[in-house]
């Protein structure tokens, strides 16, 4: 017993004559189809080519298209010849001329050999395939298709959708339970004897005739009918993306293909020299391994979601997502904290301490980007050029998450400060941005300007801030928001300080034991009077009684929002 | 598309097809081997003027990658550019003493000779001091990705202009014939890129690197142009409309994804910051032939003479394409 091929081929037809002679050359008789839109004078160099070999021979050629019944005529005729002209087979391979022999002969026909009876065809019930092109599965077998997907797709879909609006449906003829599966198979002489020969069978063909994408459904379903042992899986190393398109192997994955363990691999780059001259030399046969896809299963699935996701958070030539499908606004979790470094003296060098995080001051200052430790450059090159960041401001905040990528990023924010990126980590889950409201004021209070022109400055900045709070107040927030007001926040500022700690280093045991030195504020309610004398409404700082200034407000739970 | 735009448009690329149509006649041709061309073949369009000391390495880089073809627009070299070009055997050079801004920056010559040869091919159009870099660009030559590129029937290949520079003055070390410049300008700004969207195009408009952060920093707007679009499966009607920045028809200038996804892309190491950059920004600053009034010279000048270095301890050493997609400067896509 041995195993016989049926190669499909209608490109690089040098490539398989290479393989058809491997094969043949090493016991297994091979029946050729070759695409009927193949000229004949390449059809005629292919003969020649493989003329010496008498177990080589070339069957009736059909016109191939994607997905019609062509293929599958092509396949039963190839079938039909092999198993009358070499009763020595007992398993048909079906193969394409891009297909490469990954392991000896030998070792697939000792494989099958001790398999006398087992299917290897995938053969999957409609209701589990999650990787049918065009999201129809059980339709396939229910409607009629007469318009070509890849070249009348309008018409296609217009019709699959007229018919679904009147209800109709084939009948399926009885005793078919529709399966589909890889079109690469390999089944026992009985199984395919029978299909071939099934008294039924013109009733089939008939149907199937219609079915779309036949080649994926007509072994596979009859299949169910007459075999009595069926592996659902390939013996062809085949790889689809999620376009239906086939992932092709290059030299460089030689390594990857021999560790594969699989007996027959497609679909092969024609010109990869390396790896035809590999598999096709002649090696001993001493592998019983099952094959072993799993490897590159990860790899080309790994491609597939890099297409199809991308990495969260990059912004680059290829990969540029429009609002709302950015599968990732960042790259990584930061924090902005809104003025904690007008309440406290150093608060940045303190909060370093405490936490394992890179700590900026205010990114989004007026005159430059305030780097940690005072650089003047980051990561990636980003420079701190106040005319470069606001150029930009989304992509300056995005190329820093991403340039700093494996370390937590907290930088200071406040009302002077670059409001551009407001909605941008408002709406991104990402951001976990702290709210003290109104500490703006502070570095006002200990200022030596004008008080009119303090008035003015105060009045701008509560603006500003209120309109950030009320984005971060909107319904569209995704980030982590914490508001406090300031008369709050100073009341009790541990509670805070240690909650925002945590959440940058979740897994630090370590308690707060110092807090941030406070900047003083004795008359700072006067401070707040005096610009309301000024006609002014100070509105975000909470209640600062006017005199007596070290009596704390009554205590309030901070709120959280989302 | 709005019928209005799309006339507009329509009639742009008719235009700077009627200009390179025009302007064949500057073209003289000095070795026209184009009958050599293969229909499979990858074929090379270049301008160039005096760059006879990179252009060993440069063609060695792209006959490695196997590329069938060259076709260079020699613009009036006087150092033997034209004669060593001429006498290779894969070369095929026109020679023009008209003006480069005339041309549109040279690209009115290019679109002719790109209708005219490259029509049906995969055409790479760079200038000498670009070094195309795709994914796997070390194991597999350029076929393997223009075969892949068929079969998606994707038409264009984004690369990013990547600046390269070395540490120290740019002049320090001189550059031999036939070195691989990136021993030298072996370093670059990874992470400084600022992206936005054309919408009259749909090409990302990219700025930033060391042009940006060193010569811009003050008029970020000024900044040259990083998008590129090298990579090209050219058919009649194309025509480049900004250098290789963009394209019409404009579709082909979506070599991004929307949706979250990344599609392939590659990079173009561009060689420019290597001496001898001093006499040669002297040289354009005389001739005012490059774009916006060449004040990308001018901004060379002023500060080449004060502060050479673009080197800092943030800058990324180059290794290979595997870094370059690590960092998010180019992408496999769904190519594994």
């Amino acid at each position: 017993m041995t195993v016989g091929f049926i190669m499909m081929c209608h490109t690089a037809l040098d490539r398989a004559a290479q393989v058809a002679r491997y094969w043949a050359s090493h016991g297994a008789p091979v029946v050729v189809h070759v695409d009927a839109r193949v000229p004949a004078q390449d059809f005629d160099a292919l003969g020649r080519a493989l003329a010496d070999l008498d177990s080589v021979s070339f069957c009736t050629r059909f016109k191939c298209d994607w997905g019609t019944w062509s293929l599958v005529q092509a396949a039963q005729t190839g079938a039909t010849q092999l198993l009358a002209r070499h009763p020595e087979v007992g398993h048909v391979f079906l193969a394409s001329g891009a297909c490469l022999p990954l392991r000896p002969l030998h070792e697939l026909a000792d494989y099958l050999a001790a398999r006398p009876n087992t299917d290897f065809i995938e053969s999957v019930t409609t209701a589990e395939v999650g990787w049918t092109v065009g999201g129809i599965d059980m339709e396939r077998f229910t409607l009629r298709f007469p318009f070509s997907w890849k070249k009348r797709r309008r018409l296609f879909d217009a019709y699959v959708d007229f018919q679904r609006r009147i209800g109709f449906k084939r009948k399926i003829p009885g005793g078919i339970v529709p399966h589909l599966g890889s079109q690469w198979w390999c089944l026992s002489r009985p199984t395919l004897t029978a299909i071939l020969q099934a008294p039924d069978r013109p009733q089939h063909d008939r149907y199937f005739k219609r079915v779309w994408i036949p080649d994926e459904s007509y072994f596979q379903s009859l299949a169910r009918i007459y075999a009595t042992n069926i592996e659902s899986r390939s013996l062809t190393l085949s790889k689809f993306d999620y376009q239906g398109k086939p992932h092709i192997f290059y030299d460089d994955h030689l390594q990857l293909l021999r560790r594969s363990d699989c007996f027959v691999a497609r679909k092969i780059w024609p010109k990869a020299e390396k790896l035809y001259a590999t598999f096709l030399s002649d090696r001993p046969a001493e592998s019983l391994a099952e094959p072993n896809p799993s490897k590159i299963d990860r790899l080309f699935s790994k491609a597939v979601e890099r297409r199809t996701r991308g990495r969260p958070g990059l912004y680059m030539q290829s990969r540029f997502p429009r609002q709302d499908h950015e599968n990732g606004k960042t790259s990584a979790q930061y924090s902005i904290l809104q003025g904690f470094s007008d309440l406290f003296e150093n608060f940045e060098g303190w909060l370093a301490k405490y936490v394992g995080a890179r700590v900026h001051g205010h990114l989004f200052g007026p005159d430059r980007a305030a780097f940690s430790g005072g650089e003047t450059m980051f990561n990636g090159c980003l420079s701190d050029s106040a005319a470069l960041r606001d150029y930009n401001p989304r992509g300056f905040l995005t190329n820093l998450i991403w340039n700093g990528r494996g370390e937590r990023q907290c930088f200071m924010f406040s009302p002077r400060d670059t409001q551009d990126i407001n909605w941008f980590t408002a709406t991104d889950p990402n951001a976990q941005i702290s709210v003290i409201s109104g500490a703006w004021a502070v570095p006002l209070f200990h200022s030596q300007m004008d008080f009119s022109e303090i008035r003015r400055e105060a009045a701008r900045l509560q603006q500003i801030e209120i309109e950030h709070l009320n984005i971060l107040r909107s319904m569209y927030v995704k980030a982590r928001v914490r508001i406090w007001t300031m008369a709050e926040f100073i009341e009790n500022p541990m509670e805070p300080l240690q909650m925002i700690i945590d959440e940058i280093s979740p897994r630090a045991t370590r308690r707060l034991t110092e807090a941030p030195q406070m900047i003083d504020l004795t008359g700072f309610g006067q401070f707040l009077q005096n610009l309301k004398n000024q006609g002014m409404q100070p509105r975000l700082m909470g209640d600062f009684p006017v005199a007596g200034d070290t009596v704390p407000p009554p205590r309030r739970r901070p709120y959280l929002v989302k | 598309m709005g019928l209005r735009q799309a006339i507009r448009l329509r009639r742009e690329r008719r235009q700077r097809q009627w200009r390179a149509f025009r302007k064949r006649r500057q073209l003289k041709p000095v070795a026209d081997r184009t009958a050599k061309i293969d229909a499979r073949d990858v074929i090379v369009f270049c301008t160039l003027r005096n760059e006879r000391i990179r252009l060993p390495y440069f063609l060695r880089y792209y006959r490695d990658m196997r590329v069938g073809h060259f076709i260079f627009v020699d613009n009036d070299s006087t150092d033997g550019s034209r004669e060593y070009l001429a006498a290779q055997p894969d070369c095929s050079v026109w020679t023009t003493t008209a003006s480069y801004k005339a041309a549109a920056f040279g690209m009115d010559w290019l679109n002719h000779l790109l209708r005219k040869y490259g029509t049906g091919h995969w055409t790479l159009t760079v200038d000498p001091d670009e070094f195309f870099v795709y994914p796997f660009c070390d194991t597999r030559p350029i076929d393997a990705l223009t075969d892949w590129l068929d079969t998606y029937r994707i038409r264009s290949f984004p690369a990013m202009l990547l600046d390269m520079y070395p540490k120290g003055p740019i002049d320090a070390v001189p550059y031999r014939e036939g070195q691989n410049p990136f021993e030298i300008a072996c370093w670059l700004d990874a992470g400084n890129y600022m992206i936005s969207r054309n919408r009259k195009m749909q090409n990302l408009w990219i700025q930033g690197g060391p042009r940006a952060r060193v010569f811009f920093a003050e008029d970020p707007a000024a900044a040259p142009s990083l998008n590129k679009i090298p990579l090209v499966k050219w058919q009649r009607g194309f025509v480049f409309a900004s250098s290789t920045h963009m394209i019409l028809p404009r579709g082909l200038n979506m070599v991004y994804d929307e949706w979250g996804g990344e599609k392939a892309s590659g990079c173009l190491l561009h060689a420019k910051f290597l001496s001898p950059l001093s006499a040669k920004v002297a040289e354009e600053m005389q001739r005012r032939e490059h774009y916006a009034g060449s004040r990308e010279y001018e901004a060379y000048s002023a500060r080449l003479e004060t502060e050479p270095d673009l080197w800092t301890k943030w800058s990324e050493k180059y290794i290979n394409w595997r870094q370059l997609e690590i960092l998010g400067l180019m992408s496999k896509g769904n190519w594994a």
